[in-house]
């Protein structure tokens, strides 16, 4: 009798091999804004559908500290975490420790992709990353207070300064004391990097490092696009906004008390969640330009989904992987909390722009979208990031003169980088 | 320090025992083998969570130990603390963590001597107050850090609108984001968390002291400003001394205050938050090392300095 039975458990676990084991796999996700919520969402949907478990680890909000949490994680080779969530910049910097997800996902499937971004995940050949959302920075501002003030949406950051100017002071005038013109993240983390980035190239004053690993940053374009930036502080924009991260933003636009916000475009749907107090008087544009000769422009953020080396079950993390970087679910996302998909068609589809209707123009955005120069400069991009942001943030805090700040910030990159051979 | 200048002569034998005959001396020489055998657990756990990353953090300095080479670490000499030593950027993490250290251990000692001796008088409620007093110094720093951060907000923050209501400001202030700023709110934040250390371990002190003392000097007519200087401070200035040492060798590492209330520019660093960026999110554990291991001497420079310092105040006494 035991004999059959055991003969009976052998074949059913030959048979049906998915029945055989429910394995328990690690994800770490996001924690801004709804980040977390949709994630355990769609990690739930998946764990219903095949069987398994999985488990979510939360981390810290800002990007270079988990970028630090994960790096000890993988040179330790642990475990722990399955599926790794790797911000765009960071496949060249983690690629080693992740698996070659090739094997695991189709030509086709790969193909509906923004082939950019595949590329991006591609190191050394290996796939060591699926595209899940992408970014880029965004304007958003008050539709409701632009009508009631009489200003038109701004095409530079000129006239961005003066209508916010108008606008805020017209406001606080009128008793709303709290209203600030203008706010974005200048927290000296790589947030402030992009931001940055944003302004330097809407001037056409380069990319900090060119393609071919040259420090360009020293010029006379960049040393205006700073300046710009650095007369926003105090006049259009709060002190505060020195310490601000994307919810620090986030936080002081959504309960009304600024006019204009750059945000990423995971804000759109919680500007227009019912409880927020903004709820249908935001509007979304490309962020102005830098003058007239200026371009409109936005840096490319964006995650990805990774499985760990050290993972003990590398097929199934990759299963929650694919799942979670299908057409199905990028949709879902992009409706219930303006995730921006990563596959093209999704930008096509009637339900998705029903409720993200910038989505039209974000295409635009896209394509002209600024990447920061983590591909050339490899493992020591977060040392370019860091000198470049603090450069910035001591030009914003006034502590520095543009010229003075780039000027020194080329030399150390320059020193750093080797002359161009990153 | 209470010792007469006459005992040493009658002490010393006892200080250095004469040869002892063969069967004491088995005795002694079993007692030390115990001695060290009780010893042994903790001297190897101490090894193992101290000494072994101390010395693993010495050996990497040495080395271009990097997080994401896989590679085993290559000695490279002392090519990582010249780095440090050129590098701007620490300097300026010296001088903060410095004028830091120096500003907040100055006030903890002047605003914790107040309140030890405020506490030391006798009044009703004054045991409450002494466990009351000790609150902040409970509350974990990184817990009191976000707490105090959201107390700083430029837009919401509470003390901005305190201080807008009583009419010191006319405008906001974003008290952590600007370098100058931040630093006074790492300082305020320090002085209300450990201020409580400083009372209780002058408290301590004080309430060692005999009250003939005091009864002693009210006869002879001072005053009570010329008590505590003529009569409290000489006779704890040793306590004092530890407890400043104490507050000093914290203050010189202090990491979370820092990384959780500032903006993290390469202005506002203090050496430890310097140390982390080398090591995690530049990954260059070589060179984190090497300036961890700077900021050990430093720490280590104090205490030899509060050692010296030490005995001669005992020598002093004595």
């Amino acid at each position: 009798m035991r004999n059959v039975l055991k003969g009976l458990a052998v074949a059913t676990a030959v048979v049906v091999p998915t029945l055989a084991v429910a394995e328990t796999v690690a994800i770490s996700c996001g924690t801004v804004g709804q980040e977390f919520e949709q994630c355990k969402l769609g990690a739930e949907a998946w764990a219903k559908k095949s069987g398994h478990q999985v488990k979510l680890v939360s981390g810290p909000t800002d990007a270079s500290e988990q970028l630090t949490m994960f790096q000890q994680q993988l040179s330790a080779g642990a475990s722990d975490i399955d599926v790794y969530r790797v911000d765009v910049v960071w496949p060249g910097l983690l690629g080693a420790h992740f698996i070659d997800l090739k094997p695991y996902v189709s030509e086709d499937v790969l193909k509906q992709h923004f082939p950019a971004i595949v590329e991006n995940n591609t190191v050394g050949g290996k796939l060591v990353a699926m595209p899940w959302f992408t970014d880029a920075g965004l304007l958003y501002y008050r539709k409701d207070l632009l009508e009631k003030h009489k200003q038109k949406p701004p095409t530079t950051w000129q006239e961005l300064a003066e209508v916010a100017k108008t606008v805020q002071d017209a406001e606080r005038k009128a008793g709303n004391d709290k209203m600030q013109g203008f706010v974005f993240q200048a927290k000296a983390a790589e947030t402030l990097t992009c931001n940055a980035l944003e302004w330097i190239d809407s001037f056409r004053g380069g990319t900090i490092i060119s393609d071919d690993g040259k420090v360009t940053i020293n010029n006379p374009k960049a040393v205006e696009a700073l300046k710009t930036a650095a007369s926003w502080i105090g006049t259009i924009s709060p002190q505060g906004v020195l310490n601000y991260e994307e919810e620090g933003a986030r936080g002081v636009f959504q309960s009304g008390n600024a006019v204009f916000m750059r945000n990423w475009p995971y804000a759109w749907a919680l500007a227009n969640a019912p409880d927020s107090p903004v709820k249908g008087k935001v509007a979304v544009m490309a962020l102005p330009k830098g003058g007239t000769d200026g371009k409109s422009t936005g840096t490319l953020g964006g995650w990805q989904l990774a499985v760990s080396k050290y993972s003990k079950n590398p097929a199934v993390a990759a299963d929650l992987v694919k799942y979670l970087t299908s057409a199905e679910e990028q949709k879902r996302r992009a409706i219930v909390a303006s995730f921006n998909p990563t596959i093209a068609s999704l930008y096509k589809d009637e339900e998705v722009l029903k409720v993200n209707p910038f989505y039209t123009s974000l295409l635009e955005t896209f394509t002209n979208a600024v990447a920061r120069p983590s591909k050339v400069t490899g493992a020591k991009y977060s040392r370019v990031s860091a000198e470049f942001r603090n450069a910035v943030h001591a030009v914003l805090s006034k502590t520095g003169k543009p010229e003075d700040k780039l000027k020194a910030l080329q030399k150390k990159l320059e020193s750093l980088g080797r002359g161009g051979k990153w | 320090m209470s010792v007469p200048s006459g005992m040493p002569a009658t002490t010393t034998p006892t200080a250095t025992p004469a040869p002892p005959p063969a069967s004491v001396s088995q005795l002694s020489r079993q007692r030390v083998r115990s001695a060290w055998l009780f010893l042994l657990p903790t001297l190897v756990v101490l090894g193992m969570v101290a000494g072994w990353p101390l010395l693993r953090t010495f050996w990497f300095a040495f080395t271009n130990a990097n997080l994401s080479n896989p590679e085993p670490p290559q000695f490279i000499g002392l090519e990582n603390f010249a780095t440090v030593w050129d590098d701007p950027d620490w300097w300026q993490s010296v001088r903060n963590t410095f004028f830091f250290t120096g500003i907040s251990v100055t006030l903890e000692t002047v605003l914790g001597m107040m309140i030890a001796l405020t506490l030391n008088t006798r009044f009703r409620g004054r045991g409450v107050l002494r466990a009351a007093v000790l609150v902040p110094w409970a509350i974990p720093t990184v817990v009191s850090a976000r707490m105090w951060g959201w107390m700083f907000h430029d837009v919401y923050g509470v003390i901005n609108a305190m201080f807008l209501h009583l009419g010191f400001i006319d405008a906001p202030i974003a008290w952590t984001a600007d370098p100058r700023l931040s630093m006074a709110a790492v300082i305020a934040v320090d002085v209300w968390k450990t201020t409580p250390f400083m009372t209780l371990l002058l408290l301590a002190a004080l309430q060692m002291l005999p009250d003939e003392l005091y009864e002693a000097a009210k006869l002879d007519g001072a005053g009570p400003i010329r008590v505590f200087f003529k009569v409290t401070l000489p006779l704890i200035r040793g306590p004092m001394l530890v407890a400043i040492i104490f507050r000093v060798l914290d203050a010189m590492r202090v990491f979370d205050l820092f990384y959780v209330l500032t903006t993290n520019s390469s202005e506002s660093m203090s050496m430890a938050v310097y140390a982390r960026q080398q090591m995690f999110e530049f990954q260059e554990l070589g060179l984190g090392a090497a300036a961890a291991s700077m900021l050990f001497a430093v720490i280590a420079m104090f205490t030899v300095v509060y050692l010296v310092l030490g005995r001669s105040a005992v020598e002093e006494a004595a």
